[in-house]
């Protein structure tokens, strides 16, 4: 295949998991199918520069570096207009970007810039032909669509944790470029970045994800959900919506068709109906636990260890026992 | 304002789905429809703005066949003031496609905000309304949770994994609604037998050409739960020989 392009997705100075995951992606594309160039797409204030060679460890064969200091902050207007022309120039076969909260934003706009149609949160990208065949789930998950993205270049958003981001060393070559506009020329103006908690980890990024429900009674037995994450040490937080509407857990946390779609190793699930818009966001897991006091708890026909109990009691138990087997 | 709601017919979630014969698409025997979810936000959002300044036209546009009137009418008995339907014979998967179409409805509408939802439940491409924006020129804010409009210039929240930022913007504009910014109003009689008299016109839907197609739509495997270990505190430990031992996890 032609070369591909994929765009790395930055918070502040920092690389994102999923940035990683779209240089994998592409790499693994390339490869299979003939050996084209992967070349990774890194826009942000100066310095950005430092974070190519990690770039080219996960397999860019070269790294255009966009720096600019008006650029510390996300800005659509100027990273759609930058991404749409580096892919025009550069005659790329396809534009991986992720289906993060970002790449969301970020690809529909390039596609329309370049007059392509692109395909959304794929599970799986290949190539046939001329065609790009892409695994996509619809209808909260319900549905696997498999679909045709003819055309090129494509545009396709890889949904985050679909691909494990895999080491492949290539050159990492950077290369340097410009802005297509001028930041301050930009109508959409990026005012703020509120950061979440960053001590704790991503729900995206976190191999374990320890998620409480209404079945947690109240917002300060969430502590209890806190220790198990923390007995892990690799886990993050989740809730449902019952939760984060009853204000318990930020809107962050929520996972499900309207909040995070996630699949780590390990999800547990406390006091969790297993309503299907919590399921969107977390079926694919590798691993399900619940716990659930209710022995006919939907969550139970999809979990493949449960406990029937009180998560009140059983939590404080499991988090020790977490803790002696993680040696600590 | 003037403003314009782009909704989407879609099939209520809360049900198992079948596959029908021809393999690429979902069987629609016996499902209920209804606006997206997302979409009824944006309504509600569109509303709630112009009941505000106490003024100003809400046009709600639907691309598909005949039945997406339907979903138009239950807008207006919510309040939205006319609606256009786009007809095609059914809506394509592809989102540029649709983008075109509602483009060259929404370029001539004079409009000082255009609403999406952020997401079409059915499709999940979390794409057409920024592509619209686009094509059209407009500035976009998408997956807003919270938006202000005032002296023609929109401030917005958008989510992001483990945080948020807020982008400022000047009208005329287009924004996709997230979740969590209103809930949506129920038709109150009135607004249901007003809305019956509501001007609907319907127009040939101008799509762009399909690049994006379904080749196959298949259930999900269906997961091999339902394994109950125990009961209560006692079966603590089990769990954990699993999760070291079969799961591999711990
Ligand atoms: C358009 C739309 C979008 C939605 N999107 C989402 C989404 O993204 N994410 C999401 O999560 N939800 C979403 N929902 C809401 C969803 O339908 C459910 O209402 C929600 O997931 C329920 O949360 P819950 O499991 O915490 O609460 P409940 O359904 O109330 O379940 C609580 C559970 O806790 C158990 N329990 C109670 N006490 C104890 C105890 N002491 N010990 C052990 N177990 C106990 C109960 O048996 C019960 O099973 C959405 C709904 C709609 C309509
Ligand atoms: N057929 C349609 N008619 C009108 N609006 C649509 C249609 N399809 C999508 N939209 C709008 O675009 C949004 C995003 O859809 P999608 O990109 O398919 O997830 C929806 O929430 C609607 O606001």
């Amino acid at each position: 295949m032609a070369n591909v392009l994929a765009f790395a997705e930055r918070r502040g100075g920092e690389l994102r998991k999923v940035a990683l995951e779209a240089v994998t992606a592409a790499r693994q594309l390339a490869d299979a199918t003939g050996g084209g160039e992967v070349h990774a797409l890194l826009i942000g204030a100066p310095g950005i520069a430092s974070k190519a060679a990690t770039l080219g460890r996960y397999g860019a064969d070269v790294v255009i570096v966009v720096e600019h200091p008006g650029l510390e902050l996300y800005s659509p207007e100027v990273v759609a207009a930058t991404a749409a022309e580096r892919i025009r120039a550069g005659g790329y076969r396809l534009g991986v970007f992720s289906a993060s909260a970002r790449g969301k934003d970020l690809a529909p706009r390039v596609a329309a810039k370049l007059g392509v149609s692109m395909a959304s949160d794929a599970t799986a990208i290949e190539a046939n032909g001329d065609a790009l065949i892409v695994r996509h789930p619809a209808y909260t998950g319900k549905v696997i669509t498999t679909l045709a993205l003819s055309g090129s270049p494509a545009i396709v958003t890889l949904r985050p944790g679909a691909v494990l981001a895999t080491e492949s060393a290539r050159a990492g070559r950077v290369e340097t470029a410009a802005p297509a506009m001028d930041p301050a020329a930009a109508r959409v103006k990026p005012k703020e970045l509120i950061q979440g908690n960053t001590a704790k980890m991503d729900l995206g990024e976190a191999p374990v994800i320890v998620s409480g429900g209404r079945g947690l009674k109240a917002p300060e037995n969430f502590k209890l959900v806190e220790d198990l994450a923390a007995a892990f040490g690799n886990a993050a937080v989740g809730a449902t919506r019952a939760v984060t509407d009853e204000g318990w857990r930020p809107h962050s946390d929520q996972i499900g068709q309207t909040g995070r779609l996630v699949s780590p190793d390990l999800y547990v699930a406390c006091g969790i109906s297993g309503a299907i818009q919590h399921l969107a966001g977390m079926r694919t897991s590798k691993t399900i636990v619940a716990i659930n006091k209710d022995k006919d708890a939907p969550i139970f026909k999809i979990a493949d260890y449960g406990i029937v109990g009180d998560v009140l009691e059983v939590l404080p138990v499991l988090t020790e026992a977490v803790r002696k087997a993680k040696g600590g | 304002m003037k403003i314009a709601v782009c909704i989407k017919r879609v099939a209520d979630m809360e049900t198992r789905f079948k596959i029908a014969p021809d393999g690429t698409s979902v069987d629609a025997t016996g499902l209920k429809f209804d606006m997206g979810d997302f979409d009824g936000y944006a309504v509600e959002v569109a509303l709630q703005l112009n009941e505000k300044e106490g003024k100003g036209e809400i046009t709600a546009i639907s691309l598909g066949p005949s039945v997406v009137q339907e979903t138009l009418r239950k807008a207006m008995s919510m309040g939205v003031d006319r609606a256009v339907q786009l007809e095609a014979p059914a809506v394509p998967f592809d989102g540029m496609a649709i983008a075109h179409a509602l483009a060259a409805e929404l370029a001539t509408g004079g409009y000082d905000l255009i609403l999406f939802g952020r997401m079409a439940v059915d499709s999940a491409n979390q794409s057409v309304g920024p592509m619209t924006a686009e094509l059209l020129g407009l500035p976009c804010v998408t997956a807003a949770s919270k938006l202000e409009i005032a002296n023609g210039r929109g401030t917005a929240r958008r989510e992001l994994e483990g945080g948020a930022e807020i982008l400022e913007f000047p009208l005329p504009a287009v924004v996709t609604i997230d979740e969590g910014i209103a809930r949506p109003r129920y038709p109150s009689l009135k607004g249901i037998m007003a809305a019956k008299k509501k001007p609907l016109e319907v127009k040939p839907a101008q799509l762009g050409e399909a690049r994006l197609t379904v080749q196959r739509m298949e259930l999900p495997p269906e997961r091999t739960g339902g394994r109950i270990i125990g009961e209560g505190t006692a079966a603590v430990p089990e769990l954990v020989r699993l999760l070291q031992t079969e799961a591999k996890v711990l």
